[in-house]
């Protein structure tokens, strides 16, 4: 291996042993090379060659390399978007991501001992007690991955709940790649998903789901706002679906400040994104899950769970608790395989729903709504913009013309729009929220009518 | 090398402030938020959402300034420990130094503000960015191709298995078992169970380690894959692990590696190399991103050639004239594990870790979180009882047997060392050793708090024999002591209520 750099030579600046620290740990154990550490590993799987990969590089060429790729991308930092479809633009306060950027917080990992991570055990209980108070449910966890992994645990759920049934039945109107990701999780589990879809007012086809909801239903999921921004009628399908465990899936978490709580009309798991609470769209990730459930659902619950305590000196405090539900000590019989999740977006959606509060909430629900409505009206008065759904809608709609939606976009985008996400030949979807300005709606309505204009030519 | 340390004080009892909970900061007519004022025509709320479908009010939400916010959030930040205040030993976790331009990069609002549902030719930079990842982890695990979408490493073992489901099923027969040793961590049955599969526990042999004739007697025609952690959870490299490849794919059956202990070994050896057909790494243990306190991480997937098909969707690809796109044309693929494009920000991180550590910096990783790790085994052997005697890489595992007579055991251990300033190790695992502390220091620590480390050890391997009592009831100084954690599962309370 003499074509291979000397352990006791090479130094780096996240690596603080250097030469002399080797030499005297080397000493200590009683050997004379750091290679005879590896001896373990057999000489004919060993490298006996650098890794072919780029570096070292310090932060400055780190920084040129990676700002040009990030230039490459046209984004919200220099477009007006107009993109939702599960990832929403919201107003971060600016000192959320300052707090979250402190070392206790963001260096610290999985609170295993309560008595030295009582701020990250806090936090949680917090974040549980703020996804009861919006959802109108008893029990939330400390977070799942994202919205989509979160429905593929609530359907999990659900069937643990039941005996020998195989069906779970979802609206057509869910997001369509948290669908896909409920067929990856369930395909090799005898779990048979069944959609039903929408009628003219964009909502479930609550006929439909009646009669899909057969004696081999053991759950019945829907989104509200749906993929279409159309608001559902929980009540209506609480009736529809008799005593069928009900999901309910958020994407748009910034709705639960005006919506009806899903826990007060029949539903009895809630799961969701909170990506909307704050969070940078990041294309498409690091976001939080979450879930939340009837009281009497709680030791199925997946993940982890925060309780209260006291310790021996009859001081309140926090613990990891109801642990034998999970991996590390129920392993093959576990309620999910989940350990690391996604704490410090659960941390972000702590503090976001703190400093907003019971009317900050209200309040950014309320402009999204109004401001929804005012683009929704401007484009329902251009001659051939048509609005196909006519339930009432959140912050998301759907336009449909008749050209060719990435055609319309693809044009929208040299007026430094981001005009949508097509969903089908001729239609896209529209988000507005409290970020946008009335003279970004403004102008997006004209830049929508002159490029359909130049269409028709 | 017994350094004394003089005993850590022990009666000083609960250091640090409580901090009550946010919604007891709560004061009628406060707020922390402001945004501008509406600038459309209101319209009636009536005619937008009927009242059937509005909430009137969040009942019990919280009403604090902006102040009480970013004053409750530091006090109880400084209720942790963290590993930027120093050495962090969970055993498994790969706990190492979180470097800040990652954040920095992670920042840049070209990345941040990217959306996952923009067309291809709008992100170009994120997806060369993703293509770049996938080379540079091909290349460590010497695979011929990575999914990125895993979120986590229990994701990523979920990927895993369907892959190998996936690819026997084509074959006719998916099978029903998968074979993991009684030392894996509790993620990997779990994960097999979710598959699909049932598990079969292999058994340990006095190394700690699998041996070739238990396995080879394991593999029946109904065994799908062995799920093997290298090195594993005691830190002793399976050295047989290409026989064990050998063997499963004499039978049609795959090598699945729990990459958790990749810090260990990346850039020294590579999965492919050995026979493996599928790893995971956690970006978030060898790749540097923080662990956030307990998130968010990544769990990439290096397969071999023949398991590429089924892939989940959409993949990354790079076109001849240099367009980079989403590939969603894989019939045979498992799915989409995740909506959108798994951990991004998390993956950003990962490569300005791995660009900034270049080819010998990653070895030295590996070379010197082995070093570290032997160092606190030789200091310690002796005071600490050795349950594997095996040569082992980066973590070590002790056990209790050498306290228990005088009644003091693992957690006594563990909660004495937070009074000595140190986040215990992980303990109680793995499960085949009884009263397991599992050490692993990583090539972040300084021989400084090596040392310093050691000498807390041994000072608390001194107290177990003459005040076990102290031991017993520790932590002292820490912000609050010892839970009831029994009263917390048998009367769960979960939330809080007001007046509750």
């Amino acid at each position: 291996m003499t074509n291979l750099p000397d352990p006791l030579t090479s130094v780096h600046r996240y690596i603080p042993n250097a030469s002399e620290d080797v030499k005297e740990m080397l000493a200590v154990i009683g050997i004379d090379s750091v290679d005879r550490l590896f001896d373990t590993i057999p000489a004919d799987v060993k490298l006996d060659r650098l890794l072919n990969i780029d570096g070292p590089w310090s932060e400055i060429e780190s920084r040129r390399w990676f700002r040009a790729l990030a230039a490459k991308n046209k984004t919200a930092a220099d477009h007006a978007s107009f993109l939702g479809g599960g990832a929403y633009q919201h107003y971060q306060p600016a000192c959320i991501d300052q707090l979250l950027l402190r070392a206790e917080f963001l260096t610290a990992y999985t609170p295993y001992q309560p008595e030295v991570s009582q701020g990250t055990l806090q936090s949680i209980f917090e974040y549980q007690t703020h996804q009861t108070m919006l959802t109108g449910l008893d029990v939330a966890n400390a977070s799942l991955y994202d919205g989509s992994t979160a429905l593929c645990e609530a359907v999990l759920l659900a069937e643990r709940l039941v005996k020998k049934k195989h069906r779970v039945v979802v609206a057509r109107s869910l997001h369509p790649q948290y669908v896909e990701t409920l067929r990856t999780y369930v395909q090799n589990l005898g779990i048979e998903v069944v959609e039903v879809g929408w009628t003219a007012d964009g909502r479930i086809d609550t006929v439909a789901l009646r009669e899909a909801c057969n004696d081999d239903v053991f759950a019945v999921a829907i989104q509200s706002p749906n993929f279409l921004g159309v608001i559902e009628d929980y009540d209506a399908i609480s009736a529809a679906t008799g005593n069928i465990t009900k999901i309910a899936v958020i994407a748009e978490a910034t709705s639960l400040g005006i919506l009806a709580p899903p826990g007060q009309h029949g539903f009895d798991i809630c799961v969701g994104e909170g990506q909307a609470w704050g969070i940078p769209t990041s294309f498409g990730g690091p976001y939080v899950g979450f879930m939340v459930v009837r009281d009497a659902l709680k030791r199925h619950m997946p993940g982890r769970l925060v309780g209260e305590t006291v310790d021996v000196d009859g001081k309140r405090a926090y613990v990891l608790t109801l642990a034998t539900r999970e991996q590390h000590i129920r392993r093959g019989k576990a309620t999910s395989n989940i350990c690391t999740n996604q704490a410090l977006f659960a941390l972000a959606a702590n503090m976001y729903l703190s400093l907003l509060g019971k009317a900050g909430l209200r309040e950014v629900a309320t402009q999204c709504l109004q401001k929804t409505a005012y683009l929704r009206k401007k484009l329902g008065e251009i001659g051939s913009v048509n609005l196909p759904y006519s339930g009432p809608v959140y912050n998301e709609f759907v336009v449909r013309t008749r050209h060719n939606a990435k055609e319309l976009l693809a044009d929208l985008e040299h007026e430094k729009i981001l005009g949508g996400i097509p969903i089908d030949t001729n239609d896209f979807l529209v988000c507005v929220t409290e970020l946008h300005t009335r003279e970004q709606l403004d102008h997006y309505a004209a830049a929508l009518n002159a490029a359909i204009a130049r269409e028709r030519r | 090398m017994s350094t004394v340390t003089s005993s850590v004080s022990e009666t000083s009892g609960g250091a640090g402030t409580a901090e009550i909970l946010i919604f007891e900061h709560s004061k009628r007519g406060r707020r922390g938020y402001q945004l501008p004022a509406l600038d459309v025509p209101e319209q009636n709320l009536d005619d937008l959402l009927p009242h059937a479908l509005r909430r009137d009010t969040i009942e019990g939400e919280v009403e604090v300034s902006e102040v009480d916010v970013i004053r409750h959030f530091t006090r109880l930040s400084k209720l942790n420990v963290s590993i930027d205040a120093g050495l962090y030993p969970l055993g498994s976790c790969t706990m190492k130094h979180n470097p800040r331009i990652n954040e920095e990069i992670a920042r840049t609002w070209g990345f941040a503000l990217s959306h996952p549902m923009q067309p291809d030719h709008q992100v170009q930079g994120n997806l060369e960015l993703l293509w770049n990842l996938e080379q540079t982890l091909k290349e460590i695990f010497g695979l011929p191709r990575v999914t990125l979408q895993p979120v986590a490493g229990a994701h990523g073992e979920l990927t895993g298995i369907l892959l190998i489901h996936k690819a026997l099923a084509k074959t006719g027969n998916a099978r029903k078992y998968i074979l993991i040793p009684d030392s894996a961590h509790g993620t990997n049955p779990a994960s097999a169970a979710f598959a699909g599969y049932e598990v079969k526990e292999l058994k340990s042999n006095s190394r700690g380690t699998v041996d070739r004739s238990t396995l080879a007697e394991a593999v029946t025609e109904d065994v799908a894959a062995l799920m093997i952690t290298v090195p594993n959870t005691l830190g002793v490299f399976e050295n047989e692990i290409k026989s064990f490849a050998e063997i499963l794919h004499a039978k049609g059956a795959y090598l699945y590696c729990d990459g958790a202990n990749l810090n260990s070994f990346v850039g020294i050896a590579r999965p492919g190399d050995m026979g493996i057909d599928v790893i995971h790494s956690n970006l978030h243990k060898t790749f540097s991103t923080p662990h956030g306190g307990g998130g968010p991480g990544a769990g990439p997937v290096g397969v071999s050639e023949t398991l590429v098909p089924f892939l989940p969707t959409p993949t990354v690809e790079k076109s001849e004239d240099g367009h980079y796109y989403l590939d969603f044309n894989h019939p045979d693929s498992i799915g989409r594990m995740r909506a959108f494009h798994g951990n991004f920000g998390v993956l950003v991180r990962a490569l300005t870790y791995m660009r900034s550590m270049g080819p010998d910096g990653l070895r030295r990783i590996a070379q010197l979180a082995v070093l570290n790790a032997n160092y606190i085994r030789a200091r310690l052997r002796g005071a600490y009882h050795l349950p594997y005697d095996a040569p082992s890489l980066h973590e070590v595992v002790f056990s209790d047997k050498n306290q228990t007579s005088r009644d003091v055991h693992t957690l006594d251990i563990a909660k004495r060392l937070m009074d000595y300033g140190f986040h215990p190790p992980t303990i109680y695992f793995p499960l085949i050793v009884s009263g397991a502390l599992m050490i692993e220091p990583t090539e972040s620590e300084p021989k400084e708090e090596l040392d310093a480390f050691c000498d807390a050890m041994l000072a608390i391997a001194r107290e177990s024999e003459e005040r076990p009592e102290l031991v017993r009831s520790a932590p002292h100084t820490t912000p609050v002591r010892r839970l009831d954690e029994a009263r917390a599962a048998r009367n769960p309370v979960l939330r809080w209520k007001s007046g509750g």
